[in-house]
């Protein structure tokens, strides 16, 4: 064996020792070229699914119905901007730029979370959008906070904190709606019924059973990045979710969706992962305009990216 | 246009406690870093005091001799105050 070699699998054997043993890797640390990668992948889709985010509920902050409520929406879009903040600025501890990653999500070769591809029709999705995508997204994110990338773990424990406020207000925004007159509550039940597939959706295609093996699941796991596994995920996602609907006096749109005593937890249908994947190439009823109004909002903003700058340089010249 | 520069955000959480990192930002100058910083990490209370650190401006150990590095440490056990052997009648040792 050449030394190179040698030092190559030195350096692995370090890398995953670390990794096994439960640790933390971190920015200047050796690290496989293809773990990298990944990462900067899924924590950049991460990061452009958190400010795309903004835009279904953006829709609704100047029509919410009272100043209580467009407090509370304007806080959570807020934060929906500092999780993408957070991300972006763990992604760059790789190795690439914020404007490269800006760049691939602009020219639709970075994706962001399909979900974010559906319309906001009424007020009662922006409830059902905190209850259930924010609460798709905890589940998803709470085992993050444990991930093998130190950088990626400490943004996940920040955002996990920020999310409950979310997903609490979100409820209780619906809450208020099955209590109130019966167009209210129809609404809010419409709003299930449309949200409810697309959510169990965000957990991805399945990745469990004989027909899927050596996969991406299988190496983010042997990585210590991934956890457990989407079939894992959106099962407890259905298990937290149903006992709420029924305090919210809303019906999930399941005819099949029963408690299953023998295993311990609902039987559910699955959603449609055809219409998953075109939703994912583009295909969904708001791919164009989420990309649209994220590239118009990058261009209106150049002028004061611009004027800070010269600002900023110009007082380091006056100092000089 | 290139990238504002990047900065590192030191935060301390409240008064008797140290500054400690929390993450980075980019921002065309310190003082826009520190309003940066404030809305990205403070939007709940979180401090008191900030302080931004251009990213560049910070040296490392660097990680490849980290072993070599730390080692002078990893020997000096006496160092330490359970090293000595005292008898247990010696109170407040
Ligand atoms: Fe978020
Ligand atoms: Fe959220």
């Amino acid at each position: 064996m050449a030394p190179t070699d040698q030092r190559t699998d030195d350096r692995e054997a370090a890398f995953y020792a670390i990794v096994d043993s439960d640790g933390r890797i971190e920015p200047r640390d050796d690290m496989p070229e293809a773990y990298r990668r990944s990462l900067v992948r899924q924590i950049a889709q991460h990061a452009h699914s958190e400010i795309i985010g903004m835009q279904p509920e953006g829709n609704w902050i100047s029509r919410a119905p009272s100043l209580r409520r467009k407090a509370i929406l304007l806080a959570k879009v807020q934060d929906e901007a500092g999780h993408g903040l957070y991300l972006y600025a763990a992604a760059e501890t790789l190795g690439v730029s914020r404007d490269e990653l800006l760049e691939l999500l602009h020219t639709r070769k970075q994706k962001y979370s399909s979900i974010f591809n559906y319309p906001t029709l009424t007020w009662a999705d922006v409830g059902a959008i905190g209850w259930l995508v924010d609460g798709a997204a905890i589940t998803n994110q709470v085992p993050l906070t444990r991930c093998s990338y130190g950088p990626y773990a400490r943004a996940m424990v920040r955002i996990c904190k920020e999310e409950s406020f979310h997903q609490r207000q979100g409820f209780e925004s619906l809450l208020t709606l099955t209590r109130g007159t019966p167009a209210q509550k129809a609404m809010a039940q419409d709003a299930l019924d449309r949200w409810w597939y697309p959510s169990l959706a965000m957990f991805g295609p399945p990745d469990t059973g004989e027909q899927v093996s050596g996969g991406h699941t299988e190496q983010s796991m042997r990585w210590g990045i991934k956890r457990f596994s989407n079939d894992e995920l959106r099962q407890r996602f259905v298990d937290m979710t149903v006992p709420q609907s029924e305090v919210l006096g809303l019906t999930v749109p399941d005819p099949d969706l029963r408690w299953n005593d023998e295993r311990g937890h609902y039987d559910f249908t699955q959603p449609d992962y055809d219409e998953l994947f075109r939703v994912i190439k583009g295909d969904g009823p708001c791919n164009e305009q989420r990309l649209r109004h994220r590239v118009a909002a990058q261009e209106d903003g150049a002028w004061v990216r611009e004027a800070a700058a010269a600002y900023a340089s110009k007082r380091k010249q006056a100092a000089a | 246009m290139s990238e504002w520069p990047l900065w590192e955000v030191f935060i301390r959480a409240r008064r008797g406690l140290s500054h400690q990192h929390v993450g980075s930002l980019h921002a065309p100058d310190a003082a826009m870093a520190v309003r940066n910083a404030r809305d990205v990490y403070t939007r709940r209370g979180e401090g008191v005091s900030i302080w931004v650190v251009p990213s560049g401006q910070i040296t490392a150990s660097s990680p490849d001799e980290k072993d070599a590095f730390f080692d002078p440490a990893a020997d000096k056990v006496y160092r330490h105050p359970t090293f000595y052997e005292v008898p247990a009648e010696a109170k407040h040792l």
